[in-house]
């Protein structure tokens, strides 16, 4: 009895924890392999209303019709890239959520790269520096006054 | 020079202030349009009920014209409408409009408590031609040239100084060429 219960009660929360969709029923394509790729699309798509939200979990009527339109495209026969190419042309490459690599984002993908590759460099010449260098190379040897009280300290150890 | 090489990461440290100071000065929600420079979309909008005349592409050649987004749902189309009509009635540029996403007498009447100064109001009732224009939140407004480009966009309500800094300026150049 009390298991069933239990398993009652997982069921219940599992479908309360269950995130809430955007994507309304009446927006899903009766078509499942078109509706994955709409999916799928909307998610690298922002919603320019929430702007860090794509129009896959925006609740924005922006984000609807952007929605229907992507399935309208992909019902009309357009492939992913098409879909993409039409939203850009009007809302221009701030609606990617994966920016593309071209010439004004070059910074954008290259920094991370360059500064991993600096930060080794620096870390590389710093280490190239200290390896001629051994222990205690650098210091001056001991004196003759040093070396007799450094025997006495060592010989008196010895008792 | 070894010196030097300790304040390496201090300037560093400057320098990415710097770079988030003047970032976060910047509006985010100012995108810039892909369609500057670029011909308007092929579009034709029915009248409002009543009304001659809608919006077309082909309407908006010769002319430099001013087409604003607007809906009577809107506030701070509320608060521009003022600035526009003087813009139309005043300062006398060609001022276009499309409804976007109203019901047609909300909208009739909201022009009829406010004012009208359009030459012309299309209805996009769906929003699709809205989202042909690059449209992400009402009121927007556009500037086209005589020969039909898109040439600026202002997203958010017009002030008195967005029109005598920017717009004004421009539709007199845009006038001579």
């Amino acid at each position: 009895m009390s298991a069933i219960r239990l398993a009652a009660a997982l069921a219940l929360s599992a479908l309360v924890l269950s995130p809430a969709l955007a994507v309304q029923p009446d927006e899903v394509l009766s078509n499942p392999a078109l509706e994955s790729r709409a999916r799928d699309i909307s998610k690298d798509l922002r919603c320019l209303v929430c702007q860090n939200q794509s129009i896959d979990d925006s609740n924005a009527p922006l984000a609807r019709d952007l929605r229907v339109l992507v399935r309208e495209r992909l019902t009309a026969g357009d492939d992913d890239d098409g879909v993409m190419a039409y939203v850009t042309a009007r809302y221009g490459d701030y609606v990617l959520l994966r920016p593309p690599f071209k010439a004004t984002t070059l910074v954008l993908w290259i920094a991370p790269f360059a500064i991993l590759a600096l930060g080794g460099l620096a870390t590389a010449l710093f280490l190239r520096g200290r390896r001629g260098v051994t222990a205690g190379a650098d210091t001056a040897p001991l004196s003759e006054d040093e070396r007799r009280r450094l025997d006495a300290l060592l010989r008196k150890d010895d008792v | 020079m070894r010196r030097l090489l300790y304040l390496l990461p201090f300037l560093l440290f400057i320098g990415v202030g710097v770079a988030f100071y003047l970032g976060f000065q910047r509006d985010p929600r100012d995108i810039p349009s892909a369609l500057i420079d670029k011909p308007v979309p092929a579009f034709d909008l029915p009248p409002l009920p009543g009304r001659a005349e809608g919006l077309s592409s082909a309407r908006l050649t010769g002319d430099v014209t001013l087409v604003n987004v607007f809906a009577s749902w809107c506030i701070p189309c509320k608060a521009e409408h003022p600035v526009i009509t003087r813009l139309a009635r005043e300062q006398g540029v060609t001022v276009r409009a499309i409804n976007h996403k109203d019901k047609a007498e909300d909208a009739l009447s909201w022009l009829a408590r406010n004012g009208d100064p359009y030459a012309s109001i299309g209805v996009d009732l769906d929003g699709r031609t809205s989202i042909d224009w690059g449209v992400y939140g009402v009121p927007e407004s556009f500037l086209i040239d005589r020969q039909g480009r898109i040439r600026f966009k202002h997203v958010g309500p017009l002030t008195p100084q967005v029109i005598e800094e920017q717009i004004l300026p421009m539709v007199k150049h845009l006038r001579q060429g």
